[in-house]
């Protein structure tokens, strides 16, 4: 980027300087400044207030994006990194179906249903539920390792197809092979 | 570092351009149910909102299933965008680790200005999640924070969508979408190098198409889907709801439907309800015993009870009409109505009903429900039931009434 002169126009000028059109600053101002508000009709207090320092909504809105960036989205990369690393060294001289894709997807499924409905399927909050429904959550364990079952099964079924199409296609060829 | 050959400004773009449709749907019914609880009458919450609420009317009564529809979509749409929003910000989470953080102070203040969108929204779902369960660890109030938490999200969403949306149009246009649905895995290349740098340097092989990824993304949402519908439509869909608190079997009597809020944890003690209850009207000037209620002429309407957690349950309920009560009571022309509990304490042991809701043909003081009496759990010896109002107004075990004409 060369350094802006005197001949440049205004705009290049605050360009040079800010780093993008003067509009960019504008809308960022005034979003800054109705977060700002926002704030003060809250009143500071109670975004802290709290006895448990964890219980506070500022905590909870910074923690929240802590949470996903530097502990959620670590794990599932990496989980993923070390499951495809092991899977491609595992797969070689054997050119059947990747398995790859028929364990993910169950996973993904079984785990987005524990990451929103963990509440019920490890029992917390059973005070507040019972006042609330007059039931316990007993059942939600019970119905989570149910689908999670039903959704390997069926990833296992939907592999098998699969691996045991390629292989018929393979015989197919290998017999029509020396003919022609 | 980064080896996902499926990243790029194409595939982040259509991800937020399916949150582009959903959010606004989000964020105003979510705005809307804050009207619906009546902030004219002091009832929102939280109390004071300054100028952040949408302009103030009184909520209707019909159709009666508008406050049913309003929570569904909330909560509904709510959880469908998770797996998009967890997609979306996989693809870009690159840039979260860019070094240095800022070249310029318009970076600087863009990246601020994306913990108040990032935080905004994972505060929002996550709060909205544990509440539809019951589970308040947060410790907070949910009303207070999931509202004001909106707001710091609807002012960072604006600045973002106003920033970005030439280059998710542009994005969009660099490929087109049937071209991609139809690009198998094995044809599956990386975007062309783009300014932001979410195109990895050295991306690996791919593992998934473009097709497959939103597959799995546009299924996650599916299965959800299915799981919030349960709990809106109920009857024969309930079921469907199987990981959620109102999608349980309840039973076949006429009396087995959801409970919100049991009589053990409202603390009504027996003596409360029982043959010496009497309901007050405009503050103990006439006292109503529950044969004298029945012998009044009985309405029966079948309405739906819907939460602001998003599940409702559709009932046919039978009572006597508030503005007969109204009559009765001398108050011709009721501007509102204020309804007491039996409960002492809990944030729902009163209501302040509007002049549409006491007046609707519709609107009931209802001691039977399917042909029986009430059971306790639904709020005997009498309960309010208003079409369209949210579910909590719907005042249990009523002690008292009193309409007023001014």
């Amino acid at each position: 980027m060369r350094t802006p002169s005197h001949q440049d126009s205004p705009l290049t000028r605050f360009r040079a300087f800010y780093g993008a059109h003067p509009l960019h600053l504008l809308a960022l101002l005034a979003s800054f400044a109705l977060v700002g508000y926002v704030v003060v009709v809250v009143g500071p207090p109670v975004l802290f207030d709290s006895s448990v320092w964890w219980q506070a909504i500022i905590v909870w809105f910074l923690g929240a994006v802590l949470l996903h960036d530097l502990v959620l989205f670590p794990l599932y990369a990496l989980a993923d990194r070390a499951v495809t690393g092991l899977l491609r060294r595992r797969r070689r001289g054997t050119p059947d179906v990747p398995v790859l894709n028929y364990l993910r997807v169950p996973v993904l499924a079984s785990g987005l249903l524990l990451l929103l409905f963990f509440p019920g399927i490890i029992g917390q909050g059973g005070d507040t539920y019972l006042a609330a429904t007059g039931q316990t959550q007993e059942p939600f364990l019970s119905r989570w390792l149910l689908f999670t079952a039903a959704s390997f099964a069926i990833s296992a079924i939907a592999y098998a197809v699969r691996v045991g199409r390629r292989r018929q296609h393979q015989h197919r060829r290998h017999h029509a092979g020396p003919r022609t | 570092m980064w080896r996902s050959p499926l990243r790029g400004p194409w595939l982040t773009s259509v991800f937020g351009a399916v949150l582009l449709a959903c959010l606004p749907i989000v964020i105003v019914t979510g705005l809307l149910s804050y009207i619906a609880y009546g902030p004219q009458l002091s009832q929102a919450i939280p109390g004071d909102v300054g100028w952040l609420h949408l302009p103030v009317f009184d909520w209707p009564t019909q159709p009666a299933w508008l406050f049913r529809l309003n929570q569904g979509l909330h909560v509904g749409l709510g959880l469908v965008i998770i797996p998009v929003v967890l997609a979306k910000l996989w693809s870009v989470i690159p840039r979260l680790f860019d070094w240095p953080p800022a070249r310029s102070l318009a970076q600087a203040l863009e990246r601020l200005s994306l913990l108040f969108l990032v935080g905004g929204i994972l505060f929002e779902l996550a709060t909205g999640v544990l509440n539809i369960q019951y589970d308040y660890i947060f410790g907070f109030s949910f009303y207070t924070a999931h509202y004001f938490g909106a707001w710091v999200f609807i002012a960072a969403f604006l600045v973002h969508v106003a920033i970005k949306l030439p280059r998710l149009i542009a994005a969009l246009r660099s490929r087109p979408f049937s071209a991609e649905l139809r690009t198998s895995l094995d044809n599956t290349r990386p975007e062309p190098p783009d300014p932001d740098g979410l195109v990895p340097a050295e991306p690996g092989p791919a593992t998934f198409s473009r097709r497959g990824v939103l597959a799995l993304t546009g299924g996650g949402s599916l299965l959800v889907a299915v799981m919030a519908l349960g709990q809106t439509l109920g009857g024969a869909a309930r079921p469907l709801s199987f990981l959620l608190p109102r999608g349980r079997d309840m039973g076949s009597g006429p009396n087995d439907f959801e409970i919100n809020r049991t009589a053990a944890a409202a603390a009504i003690a027996p003596a409360d309800i029982g043959d010496s209850w009497r309901l007050s009207l405009q503050g103990g000037r006439l006292m109503l015993d529950r044969a004298q209620l029945l012998a009044m002429p009985q309405h029966s309407a079948t309405l739906p009870i819907a939460c602001v957690e998003g599940w409702s349950t559709t009932q046919t309920w039978t009572g006597v009409r508030l503005r007969d009560l109204a009559g009765l009571a001398g108050v011709t022309a009721p501007l509102s109505a204020q309804v007491q509990s039996l409960e002492k304490s809990g944030a729902f042991n009163q209501a302040a009903l509007q002049a549409n809701q006491v007046l609707n043909p519709d609107a009931l003081l209802a001691l039977r429900v399917n042909g029986v009496d009430l059971s306790v759990d639904h709020g005997y010896p009498a309960r309010v039931i208003v079409p369209a109002m949210p579910g909590v107004h719907n005042t249990k075990w009523v002690r008292s009434l009193d309409f007023r004409s001014g």
